[in-house]
């Protein structure tokens, strides 16, 4: 094991995209620089390191109600490059809390890169909110680049909300996010970005509605400044009778780029699924009313800007 | 008190070039506690609310707060100045809720319960609204309530308000009357409020009539209502609203 303690700039990371002050209590792993730093298990939750390849698998046992899992991962280090595989099974009946989140402070020259490949299995009438949080900063020219992907597998009556929030700092991003729901199960995604300077942020779900009665809302909202882009890309299936809601909506300033690609599919003649995507800039009339309030323009625009990713 | 002096303002029409005065050489100076402008629909109304909060530029003319020229300040440094400007349609905003608005009307944090007091104030029930988007939830109605308590929450010397009544149905007009007196208790400032409706007029101290980008009338609601009233068979510019 490199090292036994966090600095006070990996403290600030971990607080930053897992509101810990410390190694969290109960289950936790925490990954700090390509390597496992520590974690702990709880009577219902255990957490074992995968043998073939990096990661880990969190088992959380049927019934477990009201626990919560950290799982954040640190980058403090430049050039660091990795892919780390997490599975997460939850027993029937479970209710918990899983926060994960990747904080990079790239202060060299090198491309610090974190893939994190998540898989949910979510047993029946299981109730899991996961949030997930990525943050970049750094000093250097080094570039912070994450490219998460999650697959969900949702059992009868199961129901996982995703938050997942990139607000600054990462310079590249590649989003996937799979999903397949079975009978009476939902999925609810909600997802902030905000990109600024030259970053790119894809972002792309899929979600195949298979169960009678199962349903979505895939919900992003997201900003684009100085000459960074975004692509959004969602494609739900409806394969049975289910409901699916896709919606983008994106705020674009300066040089920004911002695409949308909505995508819905009906296989059944019971699927009822909607899309919406707006892009447009901030309305002049918002930065005016904030104005009369007595804020100058930059204020005004930060407070439009820091409400629409609440 | 305010002071309008030789105010003129001109639109284009980017397509033909065709200009049009909406407001020709208007000289006004407001210094009473309530002082109502009505007049037509199109005759300017609107038109003077903005030039006094800054959003748009008169072609020529100057606007003076309590003897300072504000013509060249922004909408920022007139409302820091003392200005309020409640819309005629009010704005919203995804994710800002009311709370936030009225702390940012405030200018400071405030307390729930401050926040809750100038929501009750307007006739809303605060803990119902208190946490909400201020977003296309609300009701047109509830939109104009909620300004209001942002220009109560302000307190600033200036107020304008463009059509408070509009949409405000199911609350008495005498609540709305209320509001108005109870703001000009705490500021001591003046307060103009653009509207249609007589009862409003009628608690003015002076009532302005704009016609046709002129002032067509000013005086106290006894020497103007009488006239106003009689001609509003014709002209039914009493009536009803601008949108």
């Amino acid at each position: 094991m490199a090292q036994k303690t966090l600095s006070k700039m990996e403290k600030d990371l971990l607080e930053n995209i897992a509101g810990l002050h410390k190694v969290p209590e109960g289950a936790y792993s925490l990954r700090v620089n390509g390597q496992l730093f520590g974690k702990n298990s709880s009577a219902n939750i255990q957490i074992e390191k995968k043998t073939e390849r990096p990661g880990i698998e969190i088992y959380i046992a049927a019934g477990t109600k009201n626990e919560s899992v950290h799982i954040p991962v640190i980058l403090s280090e430049t050039g660091i490059t990795e892919t780390v595989y997490n599975d997460f099974y939850i027993g029937e009946d479970a209710d918990v809390v899983i926060v994960a989140g990747c904080g990079i402070h790239n202060c060299g020259t090198e491309m610090s890169e974190h893939s994190g490949i998540h898989a949910f299995y979510v047993g029946k009438n299981a109730k899991v909110k996961y949030v997930e949080k990525h943050y970049g900063e750094g000093d250097g020219n080094g570039r912070n680049v994450m490219n998460p992907t999650t697959q969900v597998y949702l059992a009868e009556g199961a129901y996982l909300e995703m938050e997942t929030t990139q607000i600054k700092g990462v310079d590249s991003t590649d989003r996937k996010t799979y999903a397949k729901l079975d009978k009476d199960s939902t999925l609810v995604v909600y997802e902030k970005i905000m990109t600024h300077g030259e970053q790119y942020a894809r972002t792309e779900f899929e979600v195949e509605l298979n169960g009678e009665g199962c349903g979505t809302h895939v919900v992003s909202r997201s900003v684009a400044k100085d000459n960074s882009k975004q692509i959004f890309i969602s494609n739900i299936k409806g394969n049975a009778r289910c409901s699916g809601h896709t919606e983008c909506d994106a705020i674009i300033m300066d040089n920004a780029s911002v695409k949308a690609i909505p995508e819905i599919e009906a296989n059944n003649i019971e699927a009822s699924l909607i899309h919406e995507a707006a892009i447009g800039k901030i309305a002049g009339e918002q930065l005016i009313k904030l104005m009369t309030l007595g804020l100058d323009e930059k204020e005004a625009e930060e407070e439009i800007i820091n409400g629409f990713l609440k | 008190m305010l002071e309008i002096k030789n105010l003129s303002y001109t639109v284009t029409d980017p397509v033909t070039g065709k200009e049009t005065r909406i407001l020709d050489d208007v000289s006004l100076t407001i210094n009473e506690r309530f002082v109502a402008v009505t007049g037509p629909n199109g005759s300017g109304k609107s038109t003077l609310a903005k030039l006094i909060a800054g959003i748009i530029k008169p072609d020529c003319g100057q606007i003076i707060l309590d003897g300072v020229d504000i013509t060249d300040m922004s909408i920022t440094e007139r409302s820091r100045a003392g200005i309020s400007f409640a819309f005629q349609q009010p704005v919203r905003f995804k994710g800002i809720t009311v709370k936030d608005l009225i702390s940012l009307a405030a200018g400071k944090k405030i307390s729930i319960s401050e926040a809750c007091s100038y929501l009750a104030e307007v006739g809303l029930c605060a803990k119902e609204y208190i946490n909400r988007e201020v977003n296309a939830s609300l009701s047109g109605g509830e939109l104009k309530r909620i300004e209001i308590a942002m220009i109560n929450a302000r307190g600033t010397r200036f107020s304008v308000f463009d059509e408070p009544e509009a949409g405000i149905d199911l609350w008495s007009f005498n609540n709305l009357i209320k509001v108005f007196e109870k703001m000009h208790e705490r500021t001591q400032g003046n307060i103009l409020i653009i509207s249609h409706q007589e009862r409003i007029l009628d608690i003015a101290d002076k009532v302005v009539v704009i016609a046709g980008g002129k002032i067509a009338a000013y005086g106290t609601k006894e020497e103007i209502l009488p006239e106003l009233l009689a001609s509003s068979a014709g002209c039914r510019y009493t009536a009803g609203g601008d949108n």
